[in-house]
Order: C-alpha cells, then structure tokens, then sequence
C-alpha cells in the first residue's frame, strides 16, 4: 500500500507541477482510526498528504460536477465507472479531467469492524496481509480483511480502472463474480418474506439523505425529495413515504447506478439500499442488455427504446 | 365499514391516455358495454406522460389497484411515447414485485380507439384480480 501511496504522490506531484491540473481529489489520513478522508490537493508542498489504502471507499468522483479547473483524480475501479457516466450525462467534461486510475481489491467496512470490535477506543491496527490486529482498551481482536469488505465489493466485477490516463501500479485479477445471483436468491423468496425484509431495512431510515448526497450520479439541483409543487413523496418517515423515497430513488437510477456502494457507506443506520439498485442493474442488464459505466458511447437504456422490447409484464387479452 | 367481507370494493385507478385507451374507454361507453365501476379514469396526453410518481402515489393514498393503458407500439400519437414508457413500466413493475408488493396490482395493457369491447375486458380483468387480492395493505399510507 505505502508502494502505491508514493506512486501517487509522485504521479500527482508530476501533474501539479506541470500544471496540467489545478486540483488533486484524492484520500488523506482520517481523523479517526480505519478511515480515509477526501482531500484537495492544491499546492505541491501539500502532496505528503495523500495515501491510499484500504479505507479509501469514498467515491470521488462526487466532487467532480463541483471542483473547478482542471481536475486530476484518484479513482479506482467503480469511481471510473461512475466517471464513464457524468461524461456521457454531460456533468463533467473529458478534457477537464486527468483520472489516476488504481486498481482496488475491495475496501474494509469500518462500521462493521468497529461493531466487531465493540465500539471500544482504538488504539492499534497491525496490518498482516490477511488479517488486521486491533488493540485498545480491553481489546484485542484479529479481523480477517475478507469478511469485511463492503458488500459492494464483495460482488465488484471492475476491480480495474476502466478508462484512466494514469495508471498505477498492476492490473489485478477480476473477481469471477456472479451474475446478481444475490438478486435472483432473494427474488426466488416468497413475497412476505421480501415485504418483511424491505420494511425492516427501510423502518430504520430517518431520511437524512446521505444516501443521495453521496451518490456520484445524485446530482439533480434539485432532488423530488425537496420539491414542494407537486410533492409527490411525503416528507414523514412513515413506512410508506420512506419506501417511496427508496423505490423513485432506484428508479432514477436505473441504468446509471454504477454500483459503487456509496450510498450504503453513507448510511448512517445501514439500511440495505443496495437490495433496490442491484434489482435495477440487473433488470436493466436482463432487458436491455445494458452494463453501466463501461463505453461512453452507448447511449443510457431509458434514453432509447427498441421496437421489440420485452413485453411479458403486459397485461394481454 | 360494516361487513368487509361482502360490502368491500376495490378502487382502481386508470391511467389512459387521451388518443387511444381513453377514446377506448369511450367507446365503450358509446356501445353500451358493461364494466364494474371500480374503476377511476384519469386521462393523460400519452402513456409516456406517466410517471412512476402517479403509480406509487396512487397506491399510497388509497388505491387497491393501477391500470396504465396507452396505445398500442407503433400507434402513439407522439410516435415514441409508449416505447419509452414500456421500459420505465418493465422496471417500476419488477421493482414492486421485488420489494412484495403484489405484481397484480399495478397492470399495464394496450388498448386502441376502437378497442372498446377490450377495454371492458380489460376492466373485468383487473377488477376481478384486484378483488382476489383484497383491499392494499402494503405502501399504504397510515395517516393522511
């Protein structure tokens, strides 16, 4: 990790000094332990600042549609399919961005090693490859990474930058990951059993938003959450009205969720959003053939239609 | 409420659009066909016109069942509305069978200017269904 961590900091150090870019977005150390924090990148003399490792989920290409100037970006697998799609939704322009592409081999979930490690105050992390050791007060826990990778990445088939200017350091292997057999599981269950399962997950929401506010493709100036004429989505945090929430929020993402998992990262009582946006991805995939966030000259699948659609769903008589 | 059992009637909500289904709609009418007045007509300019907002809104406040009929693909009155609407449909009522919401709630169906027979068959059919079912339970609002 340190390898790649200088490589960065070389490579953008390079691209400052040049001038090729304004602004570096890439991860500084956290301020509290098993996190990463986003950082801007201005001036050569900051550029210790930046690492890589395994805590740097955070997917920044958020901060695009928002930096100014010319913008070089640190983006690992998912964040350059999410690049892939601001460039196609016309939010960001090519020239403007220099990606850093790094290939990711998943990132550690810390709310769920903090649950692991019961909350308690960290005071050491050894890293040994396979497995973490924690230690703080009255702790001391072994943690092997594989269990806690985020769920996203868990199921991640683009490991690999898939469009970059700069590469750093060596192609990995892609997972052989299923094809939303994840999805295909749960579908297979019988309706109660998903009803209760949803409402569950979506019972806990309290309608922060996080969810949106950290999607890279949530960018819409203003979201159907916070219209007012019509407000077609209550603002209660009733089942119903949080439900909806959930379920228009999927459907506006349909065939541009690049599945990176922010939104499940950021959820601050982590609710299972995944569970609607990987039913659209695979729909969409199922339907209309389409894989998003890979060519970004094919056009999105709600953006076009083809004569010959599928039309199992209606009702004919 | 009285005796649920006997007394009860779903409410459907249809969706027609304006060219087509509606003209259906009226025709049907015209010709004297018989239907159960469950149904609630809402006339939009083209099936494409809808969005997943109406449906879920309907079925939030009160609405045991959807209908959305447009005209037949290749027969918009826009040319394209329906074709476009057909992907949005095909992923709204997979979506909501996804999460266990009955998949016989919200219907999608054709029905052209001179289809009014199917327009009533259609209506049979889904007030039927829909009444097998009972009343909505599920994304139905507590309080409004």
């Amino acid at each position: 990790m340190t390898d790649v961590s200088n490589k960065i900091r070389e490579e953008a150090g390079k691209l400052l000094e040049k001038g090729e870019v304004d602004v570096i977005i890439g991860f500084e150390k956290g301020s509290i332990p098993l996190s990463a924090t986003p950082c801007f990148i201005r001036n050569e003399a900051d550029i210790e600042k930046l690492i890589w490792n395994e805590y740097c989920g955070n997917n920044l290409s958020l901060y695009l549609s928002k930096a100014r100037g010319k913008i070089g970006i640190i983006a690992k697998g998912c964040d350059t399919r999410a690049i892939v799609e601001l460039i196609k939704e016309k939010q960001v322009q090519r020239e403007r961005i220099v990606i850093i592409g790094v290939p990711c081999e998943g990132m550690l979930d810390r709310k769920r090693i903090m649950i692991r490690c019961q909350s308690r105050n960290i005071t050491g992390i050894e890293d040994q490859g396979r497995q973490l050791l924690i230690t703080g007060d009255s702790l001391n826990v072994a943690v092997e990474k594989d269990e806690f990778f985020y769920p996203a990445c868990q199921v991640c088939a683009n490991r690999n930058p898939v469009m970059c200017d700069v590469f750093i350091g060596n192609t990995i292997e892609e997972q052989k990951t299923d094809e939303f057999t994840d999805v295909t599981d749960f579908n297979e269950k019988p309706s109660e059993e998903r009803w209760a399962y949803i409402t569950d997950e979506i019972d806990r929401c309290i309608r922060c938003y996080a969810c949106r506010n950290a999607c890279p493709l949530c960018y819409c100036k203003e979201c159907f959450v916070d219209a007012t004429q019509p407000q077609w989505v209550g603002k209660t945090i009733e089942q119903s009205d949080t439900l909806s929430f959930h379920i228009m929020r999927s459907i506006h993402l349909a065939g541009r969720c690049i599945e990176c998992g922010a939104c499940e990262r950021a959820c601050p009582v982590m609710v299972d959003i995944r569970k609607l946006n990987r039913k659209m991805s695979a729909d969409v995939k199922n339907m209309f053939g389409y894989k998003t966030g890979l060519d970004i000259d094919q056009p999105a699948p709600l953006s076009v239609f083809k004569p010959d659609d599928s039309e199992e769903f209606i009702l004919d008589i | 409420m009285g005796n649920k059992e006997t007394s009860w009637e779903p409410k459907i909500i249809a969706f027609l659009c304006n060219w087509c289904s509606y003209a259906g709609a009226d025709l049907a009418g015209v010709g004297r066909m018989q239907y159960p007045a469950n149904v609630r007509v809402i006339r939009v300019p083209c099936s494409g016109r809808i969005s997943p907002f109406f449906i879920l809104s309907s079925l939030q406040n009160g609405a045991d069942g959807v209908l959305v009929s447009g005209c037949h693909p290749g027969d918009c009155h826009y040319l394209t509305g329906n074709y476009s609407a057909r992907r949005k449909f095909a992923l709204l009522k997979s979506q909501l069978e996804h999460i266990g919401i009955e998949k016989e709630r919200v219907q999608f169906t054709w029905v052209s200017a001179s289809e009014g027979g199917k327009f009533a068959e259609v209506i049979n059919r889904v007030t039927e269904t829909v009444k097998a079912l009972g009343p909505a339970k599920r994304l139905v609002k507590k309080c409004l």
